[in-house]
């Protein structure tokens, strides 16, 4: 990411010209409403970008809504297209990505827009937390004034006034002593704090929708599951729709309703996360499901595993992108792309033979 | 510290033990701006076990524990404080470069991140070819020959990826030649530090297969350091669980998991997210709140006790010895165990959730 930790900061939080009480009067929406329009709306969304001659197809048309209130998980592998796509909506996207598609938030277009329209955009809108809290924070400058500097620029109130607001804000997010804390640097706090103050600084604005693009791959996993369990709690007390980028199947299944599987730029399959790992169709969710260590496994297994690597984003080949490396890939598969259908309610998949119900990652190799 | 009979560790019973270590402590003394003397970090306090041949120990704990700096210990990089680490009889604290050059042979490390162990300018050929001619083994032809056939052992096509570079490969490829390189001299003993944290999750149990087949067909050794206690499941006999540089579990991996008897190693088991439909995290509840405390001050007694919810007076007046609890081969470091070794860990578990959720920070 480009920019200073100063901008990036801002960026975090966006440039919002609307008082912190007109943000605080909203009425929050607490979770989906039948018949509202979605809070956000991607629709067949591609992203390029040109590198040394080559042009990258970092995201193939993918679309997705997210409602009021939802949690909503994003996961692939690296290079699968999750962070651009999440970068898309932030509109941080660097100048020399070409952007097509649509991306409505509560119905105004964001592709397009000039990027003081889109700092109007973030924070208010939609605020992001990073996997690495460290660089997300500035190591010179106290907590507390990274915080009251993101409320002060935006907000109109006064150094008493945004002083109370981060500590609050500090509170909320579960910070012990939040009144000494308030003038430590990112050095005191250990990286489960630090994530806690950039989430913090995230929703210093109350967005309304919160990107945590894997906020707790760094972190130990006892600390992963405080975090996690905060960022729900808060989402329940301030109803923000969370969307949680991950590699991590197992954590988007504890913890998201709705899960995204992205493979090479595109979206493979969607589902409820309880029918998804219930009733896994497409083999590529079957793989990743299966590769995940289990504590319920017998030692010494091995694990299921497909070979190959994704494919390279820069040559678009006709057929599924994920035949090469399919056990199940027939003759159709290398001819044609399937498209992304929901073929039971509310389970969606792109694939031509998909696995029977019932089986996914289940399956154990023999040892 | 309170002794401890040479009898009393985590050995156990038969055999000679390929590693033993006995009563290891490493610290490091902390320096303030010119030099003062700031503090001594405590990172691993009395510790005792026995790795068998051909068994694989995984060790778990979090970010701080100590898991890396123990295995650091072991192979004298640098050597500890006190206590003794003991490779095929032989006590290798205090021993001189050129007397410890023979037994690196047969102790290898495997690092987490592939490409900082590896020469960006080297070939992955020479790469693992390094140690053969670092001990004077073999001829050109022969080194050749045996990196050629490491190559082929760990699934990389010795033609297309002996003349490649580290950054010219992915990050499995590039921990798969890390591999082959630990293995060229054929060591007894492989210390794995994270080997698979930073590989996407297909890649990941490729390389998990790859140990897998590495230790049935070689018979090769393990201590595998992970913070994911699912995967430290997959590949070891035997768990240690580590807590702020002390030991607080040891045992045969079926029987911790079953019927974890440490509170701490339940909170880790507990905090596991598990992709079945069965679980949602959020209805389970029992995960430890608060942070780990500061290595160079840990706190008096146990030093899970700040964060403990069993934790009582006691705890914080003698620290819990390792002793035997359930079956002979299991050891627990606690004064008020999850239960006797009969008990089931649905029982446990149901009863830290009962006692519920410190505050964050826990108990100064």
């Amino acid at each position: 990411m480009a920019g200073s930790l100063g901008q990036r900061v801002r960026r975090l939080t966006g440039t919002s010209a609307a008082g912190w009480s007109a943000a605080r009067g909203e009425p929050a929406p607490s979770g989906p409403e039948p018949g509202a329009s979605p809070l956000l709306d991607v629709c067949d969304l591609r992203v390029r970008f040109r590198s040394r001659g080559a042009v990258v197809n970092a995201v193939q048309g993918i679309s997705l809504t997210v409602e009021p209130g939802q949690t909503l998980a994003i996961i692939g592998e690296s290079g699968s297209g999750k962070t651009v796509s999440a970068y898309a909506v932030m509109g941080l996207l660097p100048p020399s990505a070409q952007v097509s598609g649509s991306i409505r938030f509560k119905g105004v277009q964001l592709v397009g827009r000039s990027e003081k329209e889109l700092q109007e955009h973030r924070g208010r809108n939609a605020a992001m937390v990073f996997q690495n809290p460290e660089r997300s924070l500035n190591p010179t400058m106290r907590i507390g004034t990274q915080i009251t500097e993101a409320i002060r620029r935006h907000l109109p109130l006064d150094r008493h006034q945004a002083h109370e607001r981060a500590v609050e804000l500090l509170r909320m997010v579960r910070i012990p002593a939040p009144e000494r804390r308030f003038y430590e640097y990112p050095h005191q706090l250990s990286g489960g704090m630090r994530q806690r103050v950039v989430i913090a600084i995230a929703l210093a604005c109350q967005p309304a929708l919160l990107i945590a693009d894997e906020a707790t791959t760094a972190l130990d996993v006892t600390t992963q599951a405080q975090i996690m369990d905060l960022l729900l709690d808060l989402q329940h007390e301030l109803g923000t729709a969370l969307v949680m980028i991950s590699h991590d199947l197992a954590l988007a299944a504890s913890y998201a309703e709705e899960v995204i599987v992205m493979y090479a730029g595109r979206v493979v399959e969607r589902a409820a996360a309880g029918d998804l790992f219930g009733s896994v169709r497409m083999p590529y969710t079957r793989a990743l499901l299966g590769a995940i260590p289990r504590a319920d496994v017998e030692p010494h297994m091995l694990l299921p595993v497909i070979g190959g690597l994704p494919p390279d984003l820069s040559t678009i080949v006709p057929g599924c992108s994920f035949a090469p490396r399919c056990p199940d890939a027939q003759q159709d598969c290398r001819r044609e792309m399937p498209p992304l259908e929901e073929h039971e309610t509310g389970h969606w998949w792109a694939c031509w033979h998909p696995c029977e119900g019932g089986q996914g990652g289940q399956k154990e190799a023999a040892p | 510290m309170t002794p401890v009979n040479e009898g009393d560790t985590a050995a156990v019973p038969g055999g000679e033990a390929l590693l033993q270590v006995r009563r290891l402590v490493q610290e490091f003394v902390l320096r303030d701006y010119g030099g003062v003397k700031g503090g001594v970090l405590q990172a691993v306090s009395d510790v005792s076990f026995d790795l068998q041949a051909g068994e694989t120990l995984g060790i778990v704990g979090e970010t701080g524990s100590g898991k890396s700096t123990l295995a650091r210990s072991v192979i004298q990089a640098p050597p500890p404080k006190q206590g003794a680490v003991i490779f095929e009889g032989k006590d290798l604290v205090g021993l001189s470069r050129r007397a410890m050059k023979p037994v690196r042979r047969d102790l290898q490390m495997v690092f987490q991140d592939p490409f900082t162990s590896l020469d960006p300018k080297w070939t992955v050929s020479r790469i693992i070819g390094e140690p053969l001619v670092a001990y004077a083994l073999g001829s050109r032809a022969e080194r050749r020959e045996r990196v050629n056939s490491l190559l082929d052992l760990v699934g990389l096509d010795p033609a297309s990826y002996g003349r490649k570079r580290p950054r010219e490969l992915s990050g499995g490829q590039a921990q798969r030649v890390a591999i082959a390189r630990a293995l060229v001299l054929e060591p007894k003993l492989i210390l794995c530090d994270e080997p698979v944290s930073s590989l996407d999750v297909l890649v990941q149990a490729q390389v998990l297969n790859l140990f897998e087949k590495l230790r049935s067909e070689l018979g090769l050794s393990y201590l595998f350091i992970a913070h994911d206690l699912a995967l430290v499941k997959q590949v070891s006999d035997r768990v240690a669980v580590m807590y702020l540089g002390k030991l607080c579990e040891i045992g045969p991996v079926r029987e911790i998991y079953r019927q974890p008897l440490h509170p701490y190693t339940l909170a880790l088991l507990n905090s596991i997210p598990d992709p079945s439909p069965r679980a949602r995290k959020r209805d389970t509840g029992s995960v430890i709140s608060g942070e780990l405390p500061s290595p160079v001050d840990p706190p008096s007694g146990c030093r899970f006790r700040t964060r403990c919810p069993r934790a009582q007076e006691r705890c914080a007046a003698e620290a819990p010895e390792l002793r035997t609890l359930g079956s002979d081969k299991h050891l627990v470091a606690c004064h008020f165990p999850l239960s006797d070794g009969s008990r089931t860990s649905a029982d446990g578990a149901a009863e830290l959730e009962v006692l519920g959720r410190l505050e964050p920070g826990g108990v100064p």
